[in-house]
């Protein structure tokens, strides 16, 4: 066989695919049925479309506020909130080791104060809001906790996500705080807690999207995120105090989409099929629905170019089609010009729209998983699915996920990974529009994007200080201590603390620095 | 002799694939790479780069606070004596601020897209400037 022609991931690929290609029906069902190879709902997106989100957040909290009411204005159907670092790291905005990034690739927030500044006017009971946060997620649900229910809105009708994926910080996204055990025990506390109190709300994304991002091809995305969705599942069973049926159901996970058509659709269907099989058969799921693998994803990031930037639009709109082929549950688009700069308004609607052409327009939400049972669909499925066994066999041997993010293993597959696709692309080998065929000489865009508004990290700083000045220090004092005390033991839920926390008015620096003098902090292996 | 660089990213931003690659890519030129990681601060990038004697540092920055941290890397270097250590930085970096982050120090500057060869090419020439004594 000529296995010249491979895909992305490096699957060799027939000329073309027939009946023998197709895997016995038993392992393809109708849509809606276990092991979900061909989507999760009987009746595809007809019941439902995907959500429709677009990740963004900036400055302070008004401005972000400003516009999220102008994408629900525009027709999205969830929020996706984008945290500036040093919230994301666990710094207060006061912080002068940190001043320079405060509201910089998201919002600041602080205290309780920013959060119920960044709804202001958002019925929570009636959105869907998606975090991106991970070494502050616990803090940052306790913020929304508190917030809807200032707002009126009982915790239980909240719906949403946190990413909460600290796995993969370590290796490629870098917003780590605390060493892998603790942060494990902080990230089961908050899926009890979500199972118990907050029972709409999935108390975890696992993300392989930033693995990808970092160069990762689409069967390591996908092995690596579902070893990183058994170790957390192993650590809430080993607990004892919950059976896998009882939070299964708020697991989710977030992929990118990039560019091989065919192997992005395969991708999903085979990771519907491994994850069903693996809540089904290592942890013995009774009921169907903790089998499901419910996905969000992203269109865009590292598979966007500069050179001849609007060539992203076209990109993204391909990206998106594919997600929806593939049967995500959620996505957002990226703006054609976030090589450059935070997208402007246009180019953020501009991405959104691409979307929504998508879901009226071309007619693909009609029919459920409408590729399968195409034998180059189905063949492609079953050959990511067995590269994805053989990575995740393969770390299991090396002694699971966090041995291999702290030996640096996982850090040297992904920059293997993205320099192998960097040197294809050097040498023509992988063809990129505009980067290294049919280039032009022209100069990039003079793009407007987003110029931070100086003034708002000093009303940020005013805030901060001024909440310091009008909330009870004996409440403070109080709530930091019994966190301080609850953190030393192991079998304390954290969050029913960070909420009396956070309803004190204790900032993210505050809480983040009482568990660091309990955990210590993580140091990341420099692998290149 | 070859040349050493220092390879780091300042700041918060952990987005290290860029950094990564130019690290191997200088590597394979030639170069001799010191790579530091991510989450770096400028005074501990001043000190490794005078302690390894580097001759180019390279700053890695995708979080859009490029300038602040370019000068206050520059400023730590200048505090430890490195004088002759030229500042070069890569990421995602608004033409508008080109010159920002050459007045703030920066021998030159590698936004998105610019192709390995360049980025190559360009610290060769840099490196092959005699260093005053």
């Amino acid at each position: 066989m000529d296995d010249s022609v491979r895909s992305e991931a490096g699957i060799p690929l027939r000329v073309s695919y027939g009946p023998e290609s197709l895997p016995p029906p038993e392992s393809i069902p109708p849509p809606g049925q276990f092991p979900f190879t061909r989507g999760n709902f009987v009746d595809g997106y007809r019941g439902r479309v995907w959500t429709i989100r677009q990740y963004s957040g900036f400055g302070t909290a008004e401005e972000s506020n400003e516009r999220y009411r102008y994408l629900l204005d525009q027709g999205v159907t969830g929020l996706s909130v984008a945290f500036d670092l040093p919230t994301q790291c666990g710094y207060d905005s006061d912080n002068p080791e940190v001043e320079e990034e405060v509201g910089r690739v998201g919002v600041a927030l602080d205290t309780l104060a920013d959060v119920e500044i960044l709804f202001d006017r958002i019925p929570l009971d009636a959105i869907s809001t998606s975090f991106t946060i991970n070494g502050t997620a616990a803090i940052i649900l306790a913020f929304y906790v508190a917030a809807a229910e200032k707002q009126g809105v009982d915790r239980a009708k909240l719906r949403g996500t946190i990413q909460n994926d600290i796995l993969k910080e370590y290796v490629s996204r870098g917003t780590w705080i605390w060493p892998p055990r603790p942060s494990l025990r902080l990230i089961a506390d908050t899926i009890e807690f979500c199972a118990d109190e907050v029972p709409r709300f999935n108390a975890i994304s696992v993300a392989g999207a930033h693995f990808r991002d970092a160069g990762a091809n689409a069967a390591q995305e996908m092995a690596f995120t579902l070893m990183d969705g058994i170790t957390y599942c192993d650590e809430v069973i080993a607990r004892g105090r919950m059976t896998i049926d009882e939070f299964a159901p708020q697991v989710s996970f977030f992929f990118y989409t990039h560019g091989d058509f065919f192997e992005e659709i395969a991708k999903y269907r085979a990771g519907r099929r491994r994850w069903a099989h693996i809540v089904r058969e290592r942890y013995g799921a009774k009921e169907d629905r903790s089998c499901m693998f419910r996905v969000g994803c992203v269109a865009g990031g590292a598979s966007l170019y500069a050179p001849q930037a609007h060539n992203n639009i076209v990109r993204v709109a391909y990206e998106a089609l594919a997600s929806v082929l593939g049967g995500v549950q959620s996505m957002f688009t990226a703006a054609w010009d976030e090589p450059f700069a935070l997208p402007s308004e246009d180019s953020a609607t501009l991405a959104l729209r691409t979307q929504q052409v998508l879901a009226c327009e071309t007619g693909v939400a009609r029919v459920a998983d409408p590729l399968g049972g195409s034998y180059y669909v189905e063949a492609l499925t079953d050959e990511v699915e067995a590269r994805v066994i053989e990575i995740m066999d393969d770390l299991e041997r090396r002694g699971g996920m966090v041995r291999a993010v702290e030996e640096g293993h996982l850090h040297r597959l992904i920059a293997d990974e993205a320099f192998r696709v960097q040197q294809a692309v050097a040498s023509g080998e992988r063809e990129i529009v505009g980067v290294n065929c049919f280039q032009t000489d022209e100069e990039p865009p003079e793009v407007e994007g987003y110029e931070l508004d100086e003034r708002g990290r000093a009303r940020q700083l005013e805030r901060l200080a001024a909440v310091k000045r009008s909330r009870s220090d004996v409440d403070v004092r109080a709530t930091l201590d019994a966190l301080d005390k609850a953190a030393a033991q192991d079998d304390v839920n954290l969050m029913p603390l960070l909420v009396d926390c956070a309803q004190a008015y204790c900032s993210v620096g505050e809480m983040v620095d009482v568990l660091k003098g309990q955990w210590g902090e993580f140091q990341q292996p420099a692998v290149f | 002799m070859p040349v050493r660089v220092l390879v780091a990213k300042p700041g918060l931003d952990g987005h290290d694939r860029g950094a990564k690659l130019v690290a191997r890519v200088l590597r394979d030129a030639g170069f001799e790479v010191i790579y530091l990681g991510i989450r770096q601060r400028p005074d501990t990038i001043a000190a490794v780069a005078v302690q390894e004697d580097v001759r180019i540092v390279g700053l890695s920055i995708l979080s859009g606070a490029h300038v602040a941290l370019t000068e206050k890397t520059v400023k730590a270097l200048r505090a430890a004596g490195a004088d002759n250590t030229l500042v070069v930085v890569g990421g995602t970096i608004p033409r508008r601020d080109v010159a920002r982050l050459e007045a703030a120090g920066a021998a030159a500057v590698y936004p998105t897209g610019t192709p390995v060869e360049q980025l190559v090419d360009s610290l060769r020439r840099l490196s092959a400037i005699e260093a005053p004594r």
